[in-house]
């Protein structure tokens, strides 16, 4: 599904080189659900561009889907994430003034594919916010925008479900609920999970953990769920 | 992404900010509003002199006396020499070697005082002959014009335009009645249809008497001048011909064989209206040209807004390129909302621009000061809609493709 052979890439700030990620090999089968973990500035969120298709390693080889990702465009990366990877951010990041149900079909728009409202309400009702399909993001609650978040990632049947500390702004309650979401769409519809994530009981739904220091993998374990 | 779902995304990113989009609109509205109604006014002059010098009568070709030269070849001055006789006019009337020219007809012209009873008004007295309401195309409202009868014994009969009428008779039926012009008294025995037209010299201030009267009883010391011949082709089309053929018969009669020397002139009605076409024309452009450039301060107004737009929303802008969207659709969407804000401004202008053209007609005082009635042309509402969308088109192009150039990481991170 994902597989990631000496990824590094290194950031230009001004003369000085950055190294973010120094070398990164990691393979993420059909069904995982894993937390990659690690301390701010360990390259968590470099990876997580990387494998989200937003930025492209500068050596190294990432195949997502038999696909190798690192050489395309612009508009072929657009494609990817469109069709492979759902987004899950932190801060929700649905757009403003914009129904649930239309940022939920967004994706599909963009894909140009038929059937989109019943696509998208039936993504809605799958994370359980059948009954709020016309609420603008500032009429739902946190944990509410960040199910409408993970329906607009789902909507596309994406091969991953990519989550970026997806509980980091979300009270407890919230988070315990959203992560159990989470699980269950890994163990009910067997999705692919790539989470990310400093906290560690966050960490623990997952079935796997790889931790990051300094942009190598210093841990790579199954845990028993 | 199809329109629907691009103007779908573009109403949504229009109406989250509306003060902002109705005052930019207001700035491309406001442009078009003026390039409608200017174009408009200037249409509308133009129809107003293309009337005024129609009215002068169709097919009409004028012959004048050239300027005379004196003995070191100085020009004296249009109009000058009195080159033009009674047989010239005979000659053209003759139709053996001019078939295409109807009539032709001398004309004299004298100034004087008017005055029935206690009424006195200043108009020209034309002298001429019978063929001259044919010639000039003016119908008789009343009474009779009068007859070569009239002119071979010097009668003493005039035929009146309304204007005269107006300031002289006011109530009383001005046929029969005699008037004085310049102390010689005449006879009324008709009265001219109104033919129009203000400004410009009107066609119903004219006073007609035959031209045998004229030069026995007004132009005195003169002589028999005539200071112009008019001349009527068959038809439009047969104008250029006509004067071919009385230029040529002119040159024969003076013995000219340079046409570069000729003692006179020609001057169709077909080249008044092509001046005053191309003045009209000049001013329309003039006008339009104007306005353009508060439509172009729209323009800048709408790439002001939509940067500021792109900035504000570059959060927005991540998200939908994080879900798939392409630069294309980015750009696709920015475009189509300027098009939209510059459109919307551009249809909105037409309607009052329209509005206040059928408007201003109604104002009594425009009415009176002889304003020309603007017209507005469907090419000028084509144009100016076309015009409003490719601005928006034009300056929506920089923000929009600023926005479809974001990085989505750095899109992201964007507070």
């Amino acid at each position: 599904m994902i597989t990631l052979e000496g990824v590094t890439k290194t950031y230009r700030m001004g003369r000085i080189e950055v190294p973010a990620l120094q070398g990164i090999d990691l393979h993420v089968g059909r069904g995982d659900f894993v937390a990659i973990m690690g301390a701010s500035g360990s390259g968590k969120s470099t990876l997580m561009n990387i494998i989200g298709c937003l930025d492209v390693p500068t050596s190294g080889r990432y195949i997502l889907d038999d696909t190798d990702v690192a050489k395309l465009g612009d508009d072929q990366l657009a494609r990817i994430r469109n069709r492979k990877i759902g987004f899950v951010f932190q801060s929700y990041n649905l757009i403003p003034r914009t129904t649930a149900l239309h940022n939920v079909e967004m994706p599909l728009v963009y894909a140009g594919e038929g059937g989109r409202t019943a696509r998208a309400r039936e993504a809605l009702s799958a994370v359980g916010l059948a009954d709020r399909v016309n609420h603008q993001p500032t009429e739902l609650s946190g944990g509410q925008q960040q199910r409408a978040a993970i329906a607009r990632a789902l909507v596309t049947n994406p091969a991953i479900l990519l989550a970026d500390e997806p509980t980091g702004n979300l009270d407890t309650d919230s988070s315990v609920e959203i992560m159990r979401l989470l699980s269950r769409l890994n163990t009910e519809q067997s999705r692919t999970i790539v989470l990310i994530t400093h906290e560690q009981d966050i960490a623990h739904f997952a079935s796997r953990v790889v931790e990051l220091r300094d942009g190598r993998i210093v841990r790579d374990e199954r845990t028993a769920a | 992404m199809n329109l629907y779902e691009a103007l779908r995304m573009a109403a949504n990113g229009l109406l989250a900010n509306r003060t902002r989009s109705a005052l930019t609109m207001l700035g491309i509205l406001i442009g078009v509003t003026a390039v409608i109604l200017l174009v408009a006014v200037g249409n509308g002059a133009s129809v107003q002199i293309n009337n005024q010098v129609q009215s002068l009568g169709a097919n009409v070709i004028y012959v004048y006396p050239a300027n005379a030269r004196g003995s070191g070849g100085v020009s004296q001055g249009f109009g000058t020499a009195q080159s033009l006789t009674q047989a010239d006019v005979d000659a053209l009337n003759s139709k053996q070697q001019d078939p295409d020219v109807v009539a032709a007809i001398p004309i004299a012209q004298s100034g004087g005082q008017i005055t029935f009873g206690n009424q006195n008004y200043f108009a020209p007295t034309t002298g001429t002959t019978p063929d001259f309401p044919q010639v000039r195309d003016y119908q008789l409202a009343e009474g009779s014009f009068f007859t070569a009868d009239d002119v071979t014994a010097r009668h003493r009969v005039v035929v009146l335009g309304q204007t005269v009428v107006d300031n002289l008779f006011g109530s009383t039926d001005p046929v029969g009645q005699t008037i004085k012009i310049s102390r010689q008294s005449f006879r009324v025995i008709g009265v001219f249809a109104q033919k129009g037209g203000s400004g410009l010299g009107s066609q119903d201030n004219v006073v007609v008497a035959p031209i045998t009267a004229v030069w026995a009883y007004l132009t005195g010391a003169r002589g028999k001048v005539i200071s112009q011949i008019v001349a009527s082709a068959s038809s439009a089309s047969t104008v250029t011909q006509a004067e071919t053929e009385i230029t040529t018969i002119l040159l024969d009669r003076h013995q000219i064989s340079d046409p570069t020397q000729a003692d006179f002139q020609l001057q169709s009605q077909q080249d008044i209206l092509n001046q005053a076409t191309s003045i009209s024309t000049a001013l329309t452009l003039v006008l339009g040209a104007i306005a353009g450039i508060s439509l172009v301060v729209g323009g800048i107004g709408i790439m002001n807004i939509m940067l500021v737009t792109v900035t504000e929303r570059t959060r927005e802008i991540g998200i939908r390129k994080a879900i798939g969207a392409r630069r294309r659709d980015i750009l696709t969407q920015f475009l189509i909302e300027a098009m939209v804000l510059s459109g919307l401004g551009g249809a909105l202008g037409i309607a009052v621009g329209a509005l206040l053209a059928q408007e201003a007609p109604k104002i009594s005082a425009l009415a009176t000061s002889g304003f020309p009635t603007p017209v507005v042309s469907p090419t000028s509402v084509v144009l100016a809609f076309g015009v409003s969308v490719a601005i928006g088109l034009f300056f929506g192009i920089y923000p929009a493709n600023r926005a479809a150039r974001l990085h989505p990481i750095e899109a992201l991170r964007y507070e």
